[in-house]
């Protein structure tokens, strides 16, 4: 009894823990306090993005979406103190050189893509390969642009071909792993499945793997694409720039980014209002692209 | 019996044993496809062999110089790069510092429970926006919006703070500050895209066992998930270095392209991209040279910084499926 007395006593003396929530303890306050912290820096990193659209559509806009239209989207940029003019052979310059970087960089990519995904993803010539495609992903544009004016410019000029290939050269490391991510998640039963049938590897990559690996390709394919069209760094020195529309593929282009650029810096009001429109036709180039990614991405079931 | 083969064999079953035919198309496919794995592999090759042939004379004639070199006179022929180096290296830094705590602070907003999933959506797409516009665009943004913004509270620095290194001179228009925090939203989104994979990776049971203890969010975001996540969270922070070292349009367009090393937020600089951008389309045969020097030597800086990050993000990789 006098035992029994004891035990509950030694249990009255110590201080129960209290284990219900209170907002006003200071590790709940630090907590809180922190969390107010986390959305904020949250807003504010949503800041940029929001002051650069507007400042697209009220500067850029006006131009684009105003009377003369026709005239900004195939005039020909204007010279120093010149009104009006417009970008068109910038857009037609980005098209075409983004075109050839495609026709290039997409090919090549799936079929590496094929070979490190489906043929044989632990060779070293593989690990090697998927090594430097991610090495090449984060090397810088500008770099591209240096190699292939040593390659190409120095020897035949400044041309479109040469702007095509330095974008070809970033596109490249995008296509490979997106296109290997995407062929690597084909179920190993489906490909089971037609290797039983009596399928060459071939077949089955043709029949199996690349339809079923397709939205996940081309989601990286128009990945790559969008972000080719708004590079400039590497057509500064290898597609240089021009104020006509292209006539052969073997002269200098131009192109909307680097007419950004030029435009840019010059203290006429007609040409930084051109550099906004621009920018505006760049970015919804660019997101043309990202929304398509998204779209085509959608695994069809 | 014999009949009920022979149907089977060929009344539209479409297995059975490749032809000749399918042989060679299978074997020529599969030679096609390793050519053009190897083709990368030579790429890179050919990229590294290319700039540094070009590269060649430069190197010859300044050597080591070139790097601890602080003058680029062109009709003089003196060639140095370390203010470049200084300044890639210093608004990259910057930029880290900045899009680094920003990006981690979003990831964690993204991964940790803070906003439900159809709102996380939404904010992902922001920030992947972010990430989709072109760097020339920033750069006019930068000029136009960002450098009338920062003027003002860069001159009260300065007039009131003169004495501090960091606020030593004045924001006359393009400098160190505004490149910098272009440079940070540029790279915000490698850092939150790479730091919300490595949160992903941790397991859920290791949140609730922290909860189950008793811990405030905040106690087991940063004693238990941050810590766990450390790997993959420092190789998104040496990603984005990378990507800031490389970038180079914004830059040129707002660093002002100053040969100095200033310690000063508003001092206008230069890095190497940005050299390579703003020399190139006009430079003769002897600067094309010392530029091709100057990629090199930007090349190796990038390489460096990307493999040791990859190499983390492989280590992270590896941590999480080994202890699954």
């Amino acid at each position: 009894m006098s035992q029994l007395d004891l035990t509950s006593q030694a249990l009255d003396i110590r201080p129960r823990p209290r284990l219900q929530y209170q907002a006003l303890e200071p590790r709940a306050l630090k907590s809180g306090f922190l969390t107010g912290l986390t959305w904020l820096a949250a807003l504010l990193a949503a800041v940029p993005l929001f002051s650069v659209i507007y400042m697209l559509l009220i500067q850029g806009g006006t131009r684009l979406f105003g009377a003369d239209i026709a005239e900004v989207l195939t005039g020909l940029p204007p010279a120093g103190f010149e009104m009006g003019g417009g970008i068109g052979p910038a857009i037609v310059g980005t098209l075409i050189m983004v075109g050839i970087a495609s026709a290039i960089s997409i090919p090549l990519g799936i079929l590496a893509a094929i070979y490190l995904g489906v043929l044989d993803s632990t060779s070293k010539i593989a690990k090697t390969a998927r090594f430097l495609a991610k090495v090449l992903t984060g090397f810088p544009s500008i770099l591209a642009g240096v190699f292939v004016y040593a390659v190409i410019v120095i020897r035949f000029g400044y041309s479109a071909t040469a702007g095509g290939v330095a974008l070809a050269v970033l596109m490249l490391p995008t296509v490979v792993l997106a296109a290997e991510e995407a062929m690597s998640q084909v179920p190993q039963r489906m490909k089971d499945a037609a290797y039983g049938m009596g399928c060459t590897r071939t077949q089955v990559i043709w029949k199996v793997v690349l339809p079923t690996g397709l939205p996940g390709i081309l989601t990286g394919v128009m990945l790559a694409i969008a972000g080719a069209s708004g590079e400039s760094a590497p057509l500064l020195f290898t597609a240089l720039f021009s104020n006509y529309y292209i006539s052969e593929l073997a002269e200098p282009t131009a192109s909307l980014s680097i007419l950004i650029y030029n435009f840019s810096g010059m203290p006429f009001q007609n040409q930084i209002e051109l550099a906004w429109t621009a920018s505006l036709v760049l970015v919804l180039i660019v997101l043309v692209f990202n929304i398509l990614a998204r779209i085509l991405g959608r695994p069809k079931v | 019996m014999e009949k009920l083969f022979q149907a089977a064999n060929t009344s539209g079953s479409i297995s059975g044993p490749p032809s000749a035919r399918e042989y060679f198309n299978d074997r020529l496919f599969r030679s096609i496809a390793l050519t053009s794995a190897f083709l990368i592999i030579v790429l890179v090759a050919y990229i590294l062999w290319e700039i540094g042939r070009e590269a060649m004379p430069a190197i010859g004639e300044y050597g080591l110089g070139f790097v601890t070199g602080t003058t680029w006179n062109v009709s003089k022929g003196e060639f140095g790069v370390l203010p470049e180096i200084w300044g890639t290296l210093y608004s990259s830094l910057l930029a880290l510092l900045i899009g680094g705590v920003f990006g981690i602070a979003i990831a964690i907003f993204l991964t940790q429970d803070f906003i439900n999933h159809r709102l996380a959506t939404v904010f992902r797409t922001v920030i992947e926006m972010l990430a989709a516009i072109p760097s020339v665009v920033f750069g006019l943004w930068g000029i136009y919006v960002l450098i009338p913004l920062l003027k003002p509270g860069a001159e009260w620095l300065h007039d009131s703070l003169g004495w501090f290194p960091l606020f030593g001179t004045n924001l006359s228009g393009p400098g160190m500050a505004p490149a910098a925090l272009v440079l940070a939203i540029m790279i915000l989104p490698t850092v939150a895209a790479i730091s919300v994979d490595a949160f992903r990776r941790i397991p859920y049971k290791v949140k609730e066992a922290a909860y189950g203890m008793g811990t405030t969010r905040w106690e087991a975001i940063l004693k238990v998930m941050l810590p766990t996540a450390s790997s993959g969270v420092l190789a998104a922070l040496v990603l984005g270095f990378g990507r800031a070292l490389g970038e180079t349009m914004a830059l040129a367009m707002l660093i002002g392209n100053a040969n100095q090393i200033s310690l000063s937020l508003f001092s206008p600089a230069n890095t190497l991209a940005s050299l390579l951008a703003s020399n190139f389309p006009e430079a003769g045969r002897i600067e094309v040279q010392a530029l091709m020097y100057a990629a090199l030597v930007l090349l190796a800086i990038t390489f460096l910084v990307n493999v040791a990050g990859l190499a983390v993000q492989q280590y992270t990789i590896r941590k999480f499926e080994g202890k699954k």
